[in-house]
């Protein structure tokens, strides 16, 4: 093994560039005689479009065109599908109404684009914006969940009764029905996740560039998938094959899901490019991005689960209704379903689970992944009912986890929700994280916390999640209109450098320097030796990109087994090299040997042979380049143990997490430094989401918190030190042995988080706070609570 | 419209610019010095903080023509014959950066904390921070890196 092998917390080859201000993102790029596009954006949540005059928008400074939905439809420019088809319990396909880039004859969210003006500089295409025209008729709206189921509700779509997308149901209600009959405790409990807004830190942007001597066009973006985005641009939108369309995400500044989905303004720039001849560049405002990309979150549900008289869990009832918004974003319809559903066995041998979703079209940004993605949502039900049936049983929460985990004996164990966890030890990773977080003498803690006023309390979850998305037959069977392996191509240069090319996409992971480990350890090559490519679609043969935690998982998995066919292939140049047989030659240490000799022929050695075959095996091609597309044989099972401490300050409501521990189960490391990281940055999402962050609708639709002024970002000062740790058992079913580690920081611990604000006021009478648990809403928990008491 | 001269990393510059035209946009948009990145509209995130006679500012939030015969340091211009500034270097020990967006912002913002008080603690260096948002680290690493480089900081 190399050095800067699998296991090593290796620094990352990528830093330099972004620490001295050299790096590449979209908005960085600059063309001659680039023009920039402005979006008009409705500023009514739902209305009618009666007019739109742009005469004096046309005739402003600088304006090169004023493009609307008309025009798009002129030129039967396609609209942007939705990448899963959900079918409903009673097996009609879900409500898929169209979304065009540019709307034709209504606004359905604020922000909802209407117009494109394109002129010479951004400020003239900015002051433009401003004269062109829009005749709207505002129309009655719905924003939130309640608002769209109630009777009579103002309908989204026409062709959507109820404001319904899809009534899915997963398991098996006959037999939940019956644990319940039988069961001697059963709890329910009725929670909100709050509807999240990702805010990358870098807006998203595109360049499009339209060559007309070729026709070929080219797309810079901010994207997690740019492979995906051409395949919809290409098939969907312009309708021209793909090899005549390139796109590009070069450095993206951070994703989190929102940058995974296919945006209309890629195709406007493009579109736009096209009509007035010169690169078009467009970049969001902060306040544009809040009304542009996709949220997150946003389900409101009801969880039952029934206990037998030893606390052992017979059966789970899940009745949620989640919030599409206008229109299907691109995974959107996958998220509330198989990517939610199918978590509510968790770590725990339920037998009987039946999960209920509606999901609903609302007037307002569409809702999509956002890191977790479903995930997170399960795993807040459960981890919630679970403390609420360990208050109702008076049996100890950890003691009652325990009781109903899987064991480490009962893997592969299939769950009644689908899934068949291949592997975990969900007791190694509670009891690691539960003597890290010093759990044993909390309530010392407590008392002395008491003695300064404040309320300290301490609240944990046990997790599983699914990621590694994720196998093409079974993503193809519940829906997916894409597979979901991932490629790797391996290209020897004649020297013994490594050129990697990934169709997964780095936005923060740190691919440049993981996968770099892979080769450096398979090949015994120094990590300088090693260059990883990615984000290019005239690089990359194909790929599915990087989301879901799947980068390593599958594409890692796809890398390794490239890199075993040119070992292999290296291995009969070696051998015919050493006039040696293929079958006593040995790969190790990055050199050919006859086993049992000192007799070898370095890689490079191999390396240059194959390029220069002077002395080589007959028949065999020259060059040393291969690829491989690995497809997953299962989805991959993280889990882990978080434990929150908070202490809440009485008299404002004020809750700070002085202490957060996660003991994560992600599979085989490749660098424990970028693992730490990664964990690191979902915890701070996560209690974002319990403390801080929610996104706010009014009534009519207008969104409230549509800046940072009014949508709290965890700060430095918000947040406490992480302590973080790994237990590992590794994923049986890929080369690595990796499982994923992007998202459990940020579905491990909201439960967590309020489970611990719960526990420092159970004493007072309260049972449950709804997320972001902010100081008004903890305050009014504690005076209602008083005022019952 | 106006001229102005500033000393731009250390390099003497004369530009003509709007009145209107703000600090990160003659950096990026006129001087191509695209290492200053912009995140937000409402001067909330620090993506863009840069050095104006050696104290960090948001520069989203400057007109051009007041840093007229004044000194702008930028992150191109941290480090010196190709070493990194112990800030940087402290950033890529801690891996206190994933995508890389908020950190010229962040380094440049550590580097005037670093200057006023050398030895910040944990909770000065969290306080200091609060104007710059990164959604990737969780902090964490970042305030390690910050302390790290206060102590090797002569």
């Amino acid at each position: 093994m190399s050095q800067d092998g699998i296991g090593a917390a290796v620094k990352r080859k990528e830093d330099r560039r972004f620490l001295t201000g050299a790096g590449h993102y979209t908005d960085d790029l600059s063309r001659p005689g680039q023009a920039f596009l402005h979006v008009v954006r409705s500023p009514f949540a739902h209305a009618r479009v009666k007019a739109i005059r742009a005469d004096a928008a046309r005739r402003a400074p600088g304006v090169l065109a004023v493009l609307t939905g008309a025009d798009l439809a002129r030129e039967k420019i396609g609209n942007i599908p939705t990448g899963w088809l959900i079918h409903s319990k009673d097996g009609t396909p879900m409500v898929e109404p169209p979304h065009p880039a540019l709307v034709t004859d209504r606004v359905r969210h604020v922000g909802d684009q209407v117009a494109v003006v394109v002129a010479a500089t951004r400020d003239q295409a900015r002051e433009a914006a401003v004269l062109v025209e829009v005749d709207y008729e505002e129309l009655p709206a719905v924003a939130s969940v309640a608002q769209a189921v109630a009777p009579g509700a103002p309908l989204v779509w026409g062709q959507a009764p109820g404001n319904t997308c899809y009534d899915w149901t997963l398991g098996d209600e006959a037999a939940t029905d019956a644990a319940f009959a039988k069961a001697k405790t059963v709890v329910s409990l009725d929670v909100v996740n709050n509807r999240l807004i990702p805010n990358a830190i870098e807006p998203r942007a595109a360049l499009g560039e339209y060559d007309r001597a070729t026709g070929d066009y080219t797309l810079h973006t901010t994207s997690q998938n740019p492979h995906l985005t051409r395949l919809l641009l290409a098939a969907f939108s312009f309708g021209v094959p793909e090899h005549k369309l390139r796109v590009v995400a070069p450095d993206v500044g951070g994703g989190f899901g929102s940058k995974i989905f296919h945006y209309a303004e890629e195709l406007l720039v493009l579109w736009a490019a096209r009509t007035v001849g010169r690169p078009v560049r467009w970049t969001a405002q902060r306040s544009e991005s809040f009304m542009s990309d996709a949220h997150g979150r946003d389900h409101v549900s009801h969880g039952e689960l029934a206990l037998d008289a030893d606390g052992r869990f017979l059966g789970l009832r899940v009745r949620t209704v989640a919030n599409l918004g206008a229109y299907l974003s691109t995974f959107a319809p996958a998220v509330p379903t198989y990517l939610y559903g199918t978590l509510f066995a968790g770590c725990y041998r339920t037998p009987a689970i039946h999960v209920s979703v509606r999901t609903v079209f609302t007037n307002t940004v569409p809702v999509d992944a956002y890191r977790g993605a479903g995930r997170p949502e399960a795993v807040f039900l459960l981890e919630r009912l679970v403390d609420t049936a360990a208050r109702a049983t008076g049996i100890d929460r950890v003691e009652l986890r325990r009781r109903n985990f899987v064991q480490p004996d009962q893997f592969p164990y299939q769950t009644p929700v689908a899934l068949q966890y291949d592997s975990g030890d969900y007791g190694a990773t509670l009891a690691a994280a539960l003597d890290k977080a010093g759990w044993a003498g909390f309530e010392a803690r407590r008392a002395e916390a008491r003695t300064r006023g404040k309320l300290r309390g301490i609240g944990l979850s046990t997790y599983v999640e699914a990621c590694g998305l994720a196998p093409s037959a079974l993503a193809g069977a519940l829906g997916a209109r894409a597979g979901l392996y991932e490629s790797a191509g391996v290209r020897v240069d004649p020297t013994g450098s490594v050129t990697v090319f990934t169709g997964t996409h780095s936005h923060g992971q740190g691919h440049e320097t993981t996968f770099a480990q892979i080769v450096a350890e398979k090949l015994g090559l120094p990590l300088d030796r090693v260059e990883v490519v990615h984000g290019d679609t005239a690089r990359t043969s194909f790929g599915m990109g990087t989301y879901g935690s799947r980068s390593l998982a599958v594409g890692g998995s796809a890398l390794v087994t490239a890199l075993q066919k040119v070992i292999d292939k290296g291995k009969k140049i070696a051998a015919h090299l050493l006039e040696a047989g293929e079958g006593d030659v040995v790969f190790e240490g990055g050199r050919y040997v006859v086993a049992g000799t000192d007799r070898a022929k370095t890689f490079a050695e191999v390396a240059f042979a194959a390029y220069v075959p002077h002395k080589y095996p007959a028949g065999l091609e020259p060059g040393l380049e291969e690829t491989a597309f690995y497809d997953p044989k299962n989805f991959t099972y993280p889990a882990g143990c978080h434990v929150c401490e908070v202490e809440i300050d009485p008299e404002t409501g004020t809750t700070r997490v002085v202490a957060l521990t996660a003991v994560d189960d992600v599979g085989v490391v490749i660098n424990p430094m970028i693992v730490e990281g990664q964990v690191h940055g979902g915890l701070a999402q996560g209690v974002g989401q319990a403390l801080l962050e929610g996104a706010l609708y009014d009534d009519a639709g207008q969104l409230l918190s549509g800046s940072f002024l009014g949508y709290t970002m965890p700060r430095a000062s918000d947040l406490p030190a992480w302590q973080v740790a790994t237990r590992i058992t590794p994923c049986t079913h890929n080369p690595l042995g990796s499982k994923g580690v992007g998202e459990v920081g940020a579905i491990g611990s909201p439960p967590a988080v309020i489970n611990a604000v719960v526990d420092a006021l159970a004493h007072l009478g309260v049972r449950h706070v709804d997320m972001p648990a902010t100081p008004e809403r903890v305050w009014r928990a504690i005076r209602g609570a008083a005022a019952k008491g | 419209m106006p001229t102005i001269s500033l000393k731009l990393n250390g390099a003497p510059v004369t530009v003509e610019v709007e009145g209107r035209t703000l600090l990160v946009e003659l950096l990026r948009d006129r001087l191509g010095l695209t290492g200053t990145h912009v995140g937000c509209d409402t001067s909330q995130c620090g993506a863009c903080v840069v050095h104006l006679d050696g104290r960090s500012v948001k520069s989203c939030t400057l007109f051009a023509v007041e840093c007229d015969g004044r000194e702008v340091r930028t992150i191109e211009g941290l480090a010196r014959d190709g070493e990194l500034h112990p800030v940087q270097q402290a950033f890529h020990e801690a891996h206190a950066l994933q995508c890389g967006f908020c950190t010229p912002g962040m380094v440049m913002s550590a580097v005037d904390l670093l200057a006023r008080h050398p030895g910040a603690g944990e909770a000065e260096i969290r306080s200091w921070l609060e104007g710059n948002l990164c959604r990737c680290t969780g902090y964490e690493n970042i305030v390690r890196a910050v302390k790290a480089a206060g102590r090797r900081t002569p």
